[in-house]
């Protein structure tokens, strides 16, 4: 019987599919580069703090949203703390899409799909737009006059653009099982997808600087 | 809440009151993000000084 050996194989000579995706990762995404000590100079802006605000804003949505959906809406409507944590809940999602426009203005000015960061912006684009589909489907599961005056206005809307089939904003347990699972799972990872990537590829130059020498290389990033 | 908002009509564009206070808050707020100096800039730039890209 043979002892296995304590030496581990070259990297490059493991030929498994998770020494594959190590190498990968470690190549795109070195831990010196996702988590840097220091930024560069052109970072010491406000501007740059509003995307970790929405963040921050998520954060306080899920966190009032996870107690809400224990207790559900006799509780939400009914009680105190009830409407407390549906406020906070409430503005927790305006602190989000403030933020997440005014973190998509910045960065539409300082044009941050430069240098290789199209799929960044792209990625940008879809969360937002899976948001407020979010946002909508909240609104709509309010169990209250408010809702129903949404749904049934929207109805008619959604109706016409042929998706009212499998997307009825009438039917409450859909519109709240979509709310409450679907879209903050898909959310959360491609917030999480977006960061990564701002990672990769370090954030944007400024403009008037002079563009990377090899674009899509993370040339901005100090480790 | 249960009272309607007060609208306010500029040409074509209309929109109530309270969208439009957000709408310029968020731009005072964009303006001053600008401007306003960042605490943590000049070690930001030292930092910089030391590392040279």
């Amino acid at each position: 019987m043979t002892s296995p050996s304590n030496t581990p194989a070259p990297e490059s000579a493991d030929p498994t599919w998770t020494g594959a995706v190590r190498r990968t990762l470690q190549q795109r995404i070195p831990l010196a580069h996702l988590l840097p000590a220091r930024q560069p100079f052109f970072v010491g802006s406000w501007v740059y703090v509003f995307g970790v605000v929405a963040i921050t804003g998520l954060i306080w949505v899920i966190g009032s949203g996870v107690v809400l959906a224990f207790f559900g809406p006799g509780w939400w409507h009914v009680s105190g703390v009830g409407r407390f944590v549906n406020s906070i809940h409430f503005w927790g999602v305006q602190v989000f899409f403030i933020f997440v426009v005014l973190h998509l203005w910045g960065q539409y000015f300082m044009a941050s799909w430069r240098d290789g960061r199209a799929r960044t912006w792209l990625v940008g684009v879809v969360i937002f737009i899976i948001a407020l589909v979010t946002g909508f489907t909240g609104y709509v599961s309010q169990q209250n006059l408010d809702a129903q005056w949404i749904a049934i206005n929207a109805k008619d809307g959604i109706n016409a653009t042929g998706a009212g089939a499998f997307f009825n904003v009438l039917d409450f347990g859909q519109m709240y099982g979509i709310h409450v699972v679907l879209l903050p799972v898909v959310v959360t990872l491609l917030i999480v997808l977006h960061v990564v990537q701002v990672r990769m590829r370090g954030v944007v130059k400024p403009i008037e600087s002079a563009p990377a020498e090899h674009p899509g290389q993370p040339t901005d990033v100090q480790p | 809440m249960e009272s309607p908002a007060t609208y306010v009509q500029l040409g074509f564009l209309v929109i109530s009151v309270p969208n439009l206070l957000l709408i310029i808050g968020m731009v005072a707020i964009f303006i001053a993000a600008l401007v306003a100096p960042f605490p943590a800039h000049q070690s930001i730039e030292e930092a910089h000084d030391d590392q040279p890209e």
